[in-house]
């Protein structure tokens, strides 16, 4: 069976506060850096999914995401699946 | 005969002791349950206690809530027993879908470990039941992750059906609403970031967590939530 990488980034949802964002935006200006701003932090997890194909693949993380990786109160989840699967 | 309190025990829980303790010296046994276990033995209330249950992997209580005892523990809750959560055991409910709303990084992300005043917002849950509305506590608070909230939708419903239990008297963390606590609609299940069972004896500061302790105790044994 195939095997197919994909990469599930994990933001928080608009709206919610994120502190670890607004921190590291504060401090742009310690380094002397303008014009930057929207800082908002996520968490990023990459999975080696095995599935007959792309659409099975994207099935699996969508449910994994939906019950496990992200809380929906506060966080949405963007699955991309790589294009070229693995053998 | 004494209730007997089940105080389930996580990976990375830390607080179980504490609580078995605080709670047998108000004439409570405590049993401790293991989070492998699939029954939670002969028990008339839950605790699910402080800690960094599989060290907050994910998100803290993420992991925990898929724990072979969690079927055990929503089953006791469907039939209306008394189920606490504190700190940890607080975000491992929320996680379960057994209270309402997340408990996201403290507003400035520090890490709070100290003594707060509360008031309490329920006369009626399994953790104030005949506590009087607008008793102030002196409960010790020591978490990061503490800071409460919820959709609006779902804030307006607690709000209006009278579920949330506890308000920090001033907000620490930057919880909405200064909530420090809530319960499910029919008020069995509790959550709240602070810890009572550090505050059970003079020896620590405080005893007024045995007002919160001693009120779960007198739910013991109902048929009905309290």
């Amino acid at each position: 069976m195939p095997r197919f990488e994909v990469l599930v980034e994990v933001t928080l949802r608009p709206g919610i506060a994120d502190p670890q964002g607004a921190t590291i935006e504060r401090s742009l200006p310690l380094l002397g850096v303008t014009g930057v701003s929207g800082v908002r932090v996520g968490k990023a997890i990459r999975l080696s999914v095995d599935a007959p194909d792309e659409d099975g693949a994207r099935d699996v993380v969508d449910d994994l995401c939906a019950r496990f990786l992200t809380n929906p109160v506060i966080e949405d989840a963007t699955v991309s699946v790589a294009a070229t699967a693995r053998s | 005969m004494a209730a007997t309190v089940g105080i389930v025990v996580f990976p990375g829980s830390n607080c179980e002791h504490d609580v078995a303790e605080a709670v047998e010296r108000l004439g409570a046994s405590a049993r401790l349950v293991f989070h492998k276990d699939e029954s939670l033995g002969p028990v008339d209330a839950v605790v699910l206690p402080g800690g960094f249950a599989h060290g907050d992997a994910l998100r803290p209580g993420a992991i925990a809530r898929f724990s072979p005892v969690m079927g055990a523990v929503e089953r006791f809750a469907a039939d209306g027993g008394p189920v606490v959560g504190i700190c940890n055991g607080f975000q491992v409910l929320t996680e379960a879908g057994l209270l309402p709303g997340a408990l996201q990084k403290n507003r400035g992300l520090a890490f709070l470990c100290r003594e707060v005043e509360l008031l309490t917002a329920n006369d009626t849950s399994a953790l104030t039941a005949g506590v009087a509305v607008g008793t102030r506590l002196r409960v010790p608070i020591n978490h990061f992750e503490g800071s409460y909230t919820a959709h609006a939708e779902v804030l307006a419903r607690i709000e209006d059906c009278g579920q949330v239990v506890l308000r920090y008297a001033e907000n620490p963390n930057g919880s909405v609403g200064d909530i420090a606590g809530v319960c499910n609609e029919p008020g069995n299940v509790v959550g709240l970031m602070p810890h009572p069972e550090r505050a059970s004896h003079d020896l620590l500061g405080s005893e007024d967590g045995n007002v919160l302790l001693g009120a779960l105790l007198s739910c013991c044994g109902r048929s009905q939530p309290c």
